[in-house]
This record gives C-alpha cells, structure tokens and sequence, in this order.
C-alpha cells in the first residue's frame, strides 16, 4: 500500500532550482533513506514532504498522518519532558490525557527515558532532546516519520544511541523516510535508498544496488565517505 | 504646617499615582499586543498606520500627548471638557503612549524566536492562535521580562507629568506644598516615595523573572 506519493515536485528559491521534478513513493512498513551531498535538495525533499514548504508545481498525495524528527529536535524549552511529547496529542488530536500519559511513558521508556518526565530540554543531552523529540513526534501516532538529518547535531557517541533508537523503529515496521549522512546507518537500516544529486533523484534502488552503482556522482560522494 | 499633615496631603496623591500606575500598566500591556500585532501585519495599510502610530507615540513628549488628549476634544470638536476628565485624559495619554512602547517590545521578542518553533507546532497540528499563545508568547514573555522591567520603572516616574492636566498626583501637591510653606521637605517625602515604589517595582520584576527561569 502506498501511504506517501510525491509526482513531479519542483521548487526554487529564487533563481536556484533546488528540486526539479522529483517523484517518489513511499510504501508501508519501508524505510528509505534520503542520501546526498549537501545542496542536493534532500533537507527542501522532506520540507514539501511534510509541509514546510509549498511546492511550486507537483503533486503531493498522503494516506495517513505525517510525522518530523528535526536536526535540531526544536523541543518546546518551556514544557517539561513529559509536556513536549502530551501536549499536542491531547490540545490537537483531543485524545483523553490517561491515555495519552499511557502512551507517552511507554514510549519514554522505549527511549530509555525513564524518570525524566518532569526535566525541561535544557537539562538533557542532546542524544536525549532527539529521544525526546522522537517519542513526541511517535506520541501522535503518524502512519509515515520523517527525519530530517537526526544525528547531524550530535557528536558521535551521540549519534549511536538515536540510530539505535531508530533501528529499533524500523524493526517495529514503521515507516519511515531518513535523510541522514551515515552511509553504513542507511544501508543496514534502508529497504530503499535514494540518492539525490543536484535537485534529482540520480540512483535509486536497495542498498546493495546504490552502493553497487556505477553513477559518477554517486562513486565520487562515496568515495569521499570510505576516504572519510 | 506640620509633617503629619503635610503627608496626609501627599497620601492623597500618593493613591492618584498608584492608580495611574496600574490603570496604565492594565491597558497598555495588552494593547501593546494587539498594536503589535498590526504592526507584524501582512496588511500593508494596517501596517503603515500603525507604524506611524508607533513613530508618533514614541517621538513626541508624553507631556505633550497628554495635553493634546486632554485639550483635543475641546479644541478640535468644541465639546467642553469637564474637570473629571482630567484624570480619564491621563489614564488614556499614557495607556496609549506605553502601548507603542510595550508593542514594539513584544515585536522584538517575537522577531526573536527560532523559526523552528513554529515548524515543530506546525508539524504537530497546533492551530495559529494555539501556535501564538501556547508555544511561543511564553517564551516572548520570558525574554522581554528585562525591557518590560525597564519601562514599567520610568512608568512610575512618568506618572508625575499627570501634573500638566492639573491631575493631582503625588507630585503636584508636593509642588503646591513646597511653593505654599517654602520647604523642601515635601520634594524630599517624593523622593522617597518614588525611590520606595520603584524599589517594590524591582523586587516583584525580579521575583517574576526569577519565576520563569525554571527553563532555558
């Protein structure tokens, strides 16, 4: 079943073209990854995906609720833990508060955040916010969890415990699209992977197959990420 | 006359200044909001006039705004104005007059936030009005507290212009006295009045702010 369709989006910021015509189907239960070098248009992919930006032509068709882990997390500072992730289930989605409290520390325990339901952001790590920001975004119930870059703020040590985090989603069958420039993350993780070059998807395929391509562009991006 | 007396008089004034005060602080804060929000307006008009409000407020003495909502309806429409306008004249004057203040206040705050907060409230479904009031007007609160702080200590002393409507706050009647009994005492009982109310202005200011630090 396709839960997220995109047909021919194009976007431009003045006179740069940053996505022409990109078209892309996500199914449910994939995890695909977004893959790219910095410019190619990935970050304004997931932004006319969940709609921070309006794409100037194209058509973009959802089948269930849409869901955003940002680089920066972008947590609530002045709503505690607990607060961030029950907030909008209960003031937008008017779900009962037992409910969604239920929902909600299961989901801090999954993410190993037991006991910081009453802490605000600013007293936990970044690994932590990015947990944080992950349980609010599950706390809605999306069909479809975008990430924008998730580890690009942490530092390494850091970076391990969100992509175990996710792993862990992905095993559960959610579906998921990543953007992300931890090339051994995304092919261990990814059903599909998209490479994106200059506002195009340049290869797409399974893991096997993109890092198998022959495309220049794409052996040069990771000839870059082996040298390190 | 002595000093007893003397401070009677003035606690007469005293309360017409702590009215001021509040009256002023009561309506000007909230009005500030919404001239604000004229001011952030896509609507070009909107936005024009209420910059040019802004600009008047701000450039011109609160001495002579004052006057002119006092003497305005008089001499611009010939209603005769009657003596217990004076004070209406005053609250109006300086409602009006911190409002432009306060307004350009909170715009600096709000101008202040990351966009990412109103991405996260977007992406999570809040409304607009749910976006403004619960997400990101408290932490415009929080960071505007201090240059709140600062307006709100010159109110206290502003509210001794009330004087040029011939309001009798504190001030006036210390000049009457001091003039009337040719001392200097009823001047220095003002200073200490006004040095004191400051003193509890900072003291709460400080406990508000202290409030909200329970985040960064």
């Amino acid at each position: 079943m396709i839960l997220f369709e995109m047909k021919h989006i194009k976007k431009s910021f003045g006179a740069l073209d940053v996505l022409r015509d990109i078209s892309l189907e996500v199914d449910k239960g994939e995890v695909l990854s977004i893959i790219g070098p910095s410019g190619s248009g990935k970050s304004t992919l997931l932004r006319c995906a969940t709609g921070l930006e309006t794409p100037d032509a194209g058509e973009i068709v959802k089948n269930g609720e849409v869901g955003l882990v940002f680089q920066n997390f972008n947590l609530f500072p002045h709503f505690s833990v607990l607060k961030n992730i029950i907030d909008a289930p209960m003031r937008v989605q008017k779900r009962k508060k037992e409910e969604v409290l239920v929902q909600a520390r299961e989901l801090l325990k999954k993410m190993g955040l037991e006991g910081k339901e009453d802490a605000y952001p600013y007293q936990l790590s970044g690994g932590q916010q990015q947990r944080v920001s992950i349980a609010r975004a599950l706390c809605m119930n999306p069909d479809i969890l975008f990430f924008d870059e998730p580890t690009s703020a942490l530092d390494p040590e850091l970076t391990g415990e969100i992509l175990k985090v996710i792993k862990a989603l992905a095993a559960e069958h959610i579906t998921m699209v990543i953007v992300t420039h931890e090339m051994t993350f995304a092919r261990d993780i990814s059903d599909r992977i998209i490479f994106m070059d200059d506002g195009v998807i340049a290869v797409e395929g399974t893991p096997e197959q993109v890092f198998a391509s022959e495309h220049a562009r794409m052996k040069e991006f990771l000839g870059k990420f082996h040298q390190g | 006359m002595d000093l007893s007396t003397m401070l009677e008089q003035l606690a007469g004034g005293m309360v017409t200044t702590v009215e001021i005060f509040f009256v002023t602080l009561i309506c000007s804060l909230p009005l500030g909001l919404l001239i604000c929000f004229g001011r952030m307006s896509k609507n070009k008009i909107l936005k024009g006039i209420v910059s040019a409000y802004i600009s008047v407020m701000r450039g011109t003495p609160l001495m002579l705004q004052l006057m002119v909502v006092y003497f305005g309806p008089y001499f611009i429409f010939g209603i005769r104005i009657s003596r217990g306008y004076s004070l209406i004249a005053v609250f109006i004057g300086f409602a009006i007059n911190y409002a432009a203040y306060f307004a350009e206040i909170y715009r600096g705050g709000i101008e202040s936030m990351p966009a990412g907060q109103y991405e996260a409230a977007q992406i999570l479904g809040y409304s607009k009005s749910q976006t403004f009031f619960r997400i990101i007007l408290p932490q415009v609160i929080k960071r505007i507290l201090p240059s709140i702080t600062n307006e709100v200590i010159t109110l206290v002393k502003d509210t001794s212009l009330a004087f040029v409507v011939s309001v009798a706050e504190m001030f006036t009647i210390a000049k009457q006295i001091a003039s009337a009994q040719t001392t200097m005492t009823p001047f220095l009982v003002a200073a200490i009045f006004y040095y004191i109310f400051n003193l509890i202005v900072a003291v709460a200011m400080n406990k508000i702010e202290k409030m909200m630090n329970y985040y960064k």
